[in-house]
């Protein structure tokens, strides 16, 4: 197989901090990556000469490593959809610089002005146009036009017992039409309202306590707990602790977890993944059942099935390989203030932060930025930030209650050097028992 | 001689009259294979490059800042990015401290930091370096279930930088390294292990050490359980401690304390960790991976003593920080390559190594945990507050030796209390890759979460 990926991205980015908009920045790469694939073996070749001799020269690089295959000149009939249009309703770069530029303004006002204890504030605006096509010897011809829009702000408050700090990010498949719907001085709000609250926080407590996690507080908890051990790549090679478990119950029969990369609008949606596949609804596990992993071309292939429309790539410099898109759990039925209520006590978290996992033994971390205790069935002092720790499939087995807000949360996900952006979601859920790594007794 | 430092030169002559024009152009060839169960899984070879181009447009001593990069060196396209950069110079704040670097007499360290050889050795050796490091750690130990990546890479940089305000630095290096994760298995348990090696080129790499780091780590780890939570010593491994320096160092960042955003600011002078810290960033240092000649501002490094003795005694500086806060930078400025602007970061971050080697700190802890990798250091480890909350797994320490293994577990305190609480810094001190040296350390009182 010997396929073309072609990227061209411009992008355009800018960083209000200290009360001062730093500097607006472009920038603008486009290239080709070429994948030859010869029986388990992959080269792969880029090069930002986009002539034919360019072109020619990294074929070459790419198809080295498959030399015994022969050489010889073969035309393939390509079939594509015709070209693609952009979601986005509003390009980035028809919109004035100024104008992106004022929402930070807006922005940093706002937060500042949300209490004196706010002492400072950085927000960030940027936005990109990816347009890509994908050409194989399969016959495969595809293309997207793909524009995000991202906005984040970031404040420090200053109190008796130091600094906190609190973030809050807005990121869609979209381009400035977002706008419309998106208020950037709520975004501020809400970053100044997490530092501000810490700044009475007490330590998180240790060891291991009940936990509710809001709607919408970051589905990375399904995206680490469980996520990243169904990528196809993992499963091909043993090292995940979800091998062999299709079709057994891997979770609570509340959990059906899906990945979508068609849902409109979403950090993590496209039309077409970076192997020229169509955006595709995957569901993973089915009230608690496993009911299937996620695959690109290359590991699809080894199981002679389709690939599920999971192949991504961080640019054209890199190599596809298996990748969230949105993640997320499918709502409950239960009242999210009712779930709260029926918690005798606990940790609430209200936000999320980052996390990591080690797909062999499940076990994985995420950290807070907003967390309360719950006593007596309710939310009460905040707390500092800490990391969870949980094993996967003991964490999806412990969720026993899930409610009806549904909300979703954009991420970048790291995997083997690549970014890419994703979405996770979920609505309020209670996992009975989970390691929290405060510093109380 | 390469033909970069004339096209950044050529580039930033055309700053106009009430402009600045600094220009840093990049190309990089690299090369990665990756092994599996005998075979080549991928091999990627490619060559890339780049420019970064800022345009300051001055007044009263400072000016308004634009940026713009691209993936190119085409004539066209560099003309474009400098047009772009310009024009994004208009839409900036007037800033009083923003300025570029000019030469300051310093003279560059002479480091070699090119392996010529590394250039001409054929792809068929590296494709033999990643099968061969499979096969050793496939057959290491009877107990490892799976090899699920033995990586070669290496990597030949060369960046020039020149500005209208004088600078003129030219740098370039290579880089090798070697990485293979194990998975052990017994039963139905399974763990992992990593193992690395780096260096200018492939004289520099050892197999056996990433072989033996991989195998041992993940074997050791078979049959952990949860640790009960309580207070404990912890004894950091080297590679941790690499991590946590490099870490902590952002609130090293002279433009963090000037902008209110690290828990050292207003603590210069003070005691702020045990006697026996020493903190030193020296990209002078040629043992040290990312050691460097020049910083991204084309200065030429230098040595700077952050930590003497306990006592907090520099912050590290680009040219604009600074400025603001009324000081002299410490060419301490780093990008993340073309597309990235200028910010302040360390590049050979190491503690001054105590007496004891690793047994011998294990052997004066007595009691405690120690700790072989860490997770979530991003989302748990806060240089504006301190808070530090990571997730574990490590061995126990038991009669002064490593015992039973533990996993699933937290580690947590404060930056500021852990440095106060620093009991042994070891004496095996290993450049590892990375922007930090690292060698065993023992931090005492410190809460663990488990069971």
């Amino acid at each position: 197989m010997a396929e073309v990926f072609a990227e061209d991205r411009q992008t355009s980015s800018a960083v209000l901090d200290d009360r001062k908009i730093e500097e607006l920045s472009s920038g603008r790469e486009r290239g080709a990556g070429i994948r030859v694939v010869v029986g388990e073996t992959t080269g792969f070749a880029h090069t930002a000469d986009l002539t034919e001799a360019g072109l020619l020269a990294a074929a070459e690089a790419a198809s080295a490593v498959a030399r015994e295959g022969g050489g010889g000149v073969r035309t393939i009939a390509l079939h594509g959809d015709g070209r693609a249009r952009p979601a986005a309703t509003v390009l980035p770069a028809g919109v004035p610089k100024a104008a992106k530029l004022e929402l930070l303004v807006r922005a940093d006002e706002a937060a500042r002005s949300a209490g004196d204890a706010v002492t400072q504030v950085s927000a960030g605006y940027g936005d990109s146009r990816r347009r890509i096509l994908v050409a194989s010897s399969e016959g495969r011809l595809a293309e997207d036009d793909q524009v995000r829009t991202r906005f984040n702000v970031s404040c420090v408050a200053t109190g008796d017992t130091g600094l906190q700090t609190g973030y809050e990010s807005v990121a869609r498949t979209e381009g400035f039409e977002v706008f419309e719907r998106v208020d950037v001085e709520d975004v501020a709000r809400t970053a100044a309202r997490r530092a501000l609250s810490k700044l009475s926080a007490r330590p998180a407590p240790s060891g291991e306590l009940p936990v509710v996690l809001a709607g919408g507080s970051g589905g990375i908890l399904f995206h680490e707990a469980c996520g990243h051990g169904l990528e196809a790549d993992h499963i091909v090679k043993d090292a995940s602790v979800y091998v062999g478990q299709i079709g057994e119950l891997v979770a609570s029969p509340l959990v059906t977890l899906v990945d979508d990369g068609t849902v409109g609008g979403e950090w993590g949606a496209f039309a077409v993944d970076d192997e020229g596949r169509p955006g595709a609804r995957n569901v993973l596990i089915e009230n608690g059942v496993l009911t299937d992993y996620l695959w690109d071309w290359l590991r699809a292939r080894k199981e002679g099935r389709a690939s599920s429309g999971n192949g991504r790539r961080q640019s054209y410099q890199h190599l596809p390989m298996v990748r969230m898109t949105n993640t997320f759990l499918l709502a409950g039925e239960e009242d999210p203030d009712e779930l709260v209520a029926q918690t005798p006590s606990g940790v609430y978290v209200a936000k999320l932060g980052g996390g990591q996992v080690n797909t062999t033994t499940g076990d994985f971390v995420f950290g807070t930025t907003e967390a309360y205790l719950i006593e007596n069935g309710r939310i009460t002092e905040p707390l500092r930030d800490a990391n969870l720790i949980g094993n996967g499939p003991e964490v999806l087995r412990r969720i026993d209650a899930v409610a009806n807000d549904f909300d979703m949360t954009p991420g970048t996900c790291g995997k083997d050097g690549q970014s890419v952006p994703v979405g996770c979601g979920q609505a309020t859920l209670r996992i009975t028992g989970v390691t929290i790594g405060g510093t109380a007794a | 001689m390469s033909d970069l430092p004339s096209l950044a030169e050529a580039v930033a002559a055309r700053a106009e009259p009430g402009e600045l024009v600094e220009v840093y152009v990049a190309r990089g060839q690299d090369t990665e294979v990756r092994a599996f169960e005998g075979d080549v899984e991928s091999l990627s070879s490619a060559t890339s490059s780049g420019v970064g181009i800022r345009v300051l447009v001055e007044k009263d001593g400072g000016g308004r800042l634009g940026f713009a990069w691209a993936g190119s060196l085409d004539e066209d396209v560099v003309a474009e990015t400098l047009a772009e950069a310009r024009d994004n110079a208009a839409y900036a704040t007037f800033d009083p401290d923003v300025t570029f670097a000019r030469p300051d007499g310093v003279a560059p360290a002479d480091l070699d930091l090119w392996d010529a050889d590394l250039a001409s050795v054929p792809t068929d050796r590296k494709v033999t370096m990643a099968i061969d490091l499979e096969r050793q750690v496939r057959h290491a130990d009877s107990r490892i279930r799976q090899v699920s990546s033995a990586d070669y890479g290496d990597e030949l940089v060369e960046v020039a930088l020149a500005s209208s305000t004088g600078i003129r630095a030219f740098t370039r290096r290579t880089a090798a390294f070697l990485s293979v994760s194990a998975i052990a298995g017994e039963g139905a348990d399974s763990q992992t292990g990593t193992g690395f090696s780096a260096g200018r080129g492939l004289g520099d790499l050892d197999p056996d050490r990433a072989a033996d780091d991989s195998v041992t780590r993940a074997v050791r780890m078979l049959g952990a359980t949860k640790a009960p939570s309580g207070r404990s010593t912890v004894v950091f491994d080297p590679r941790v401690v690499s991590t946590l320096l490099s870490v902590m160092s952002a609130a090293m960042s002279g433009e963090a304390v000037v902008k209110g955003r690290s828990f050292f600011a207003g603590r210069l002078g003070e005691q702020v960790a045990a006697p026996e810290v020493t903190l030193v960033d020296d990209p002078t240092d040629p043992r040290a991976f990312a050691a460097a000649t020049f910083d991204a501002e084309g200065l030429a490094t230098r040595r700077n003593v952050l930590v003497a003795h306990g006592m907090l005694g520099q912050f590290l500086y680009d040219t604009v920080s600074a400025r603001r806060a009324g000081t002299r930078s410490t060419a301490s400025a780093v990008r993340g390559g073309f597309a990235g602007t200028p910010g302040v970061g360390c590049r050979a971050l190491v503690l001054e190594p105590g007496q004891l080697d690793q047994p011998g700190i294990l052997a004066a802890v007595g009691e405690g945990l120690y700790v072989q990798s860490i997770t979530g250091v991003h989302s748990g480890v806060s240089v504006v507050s301190g808070d530090f909350s990571v997730g574990a797994e490590g061995l126990l320490i038991r009669g002064g030796h490593l015992a039973q293994p533990v996993r699933e577990i937290t580690v947590a305190s404060t930056l500021q209390r852990m440095l106060q609480s620093i009991q042994f810094i070891g004496a095996d001190l290993e450049w590892l890759p990375g922007v930090a040296a690292g060698q065993t350390l023992a931090v005492g009182d410190m809460q663990i979460s488990g069971s």
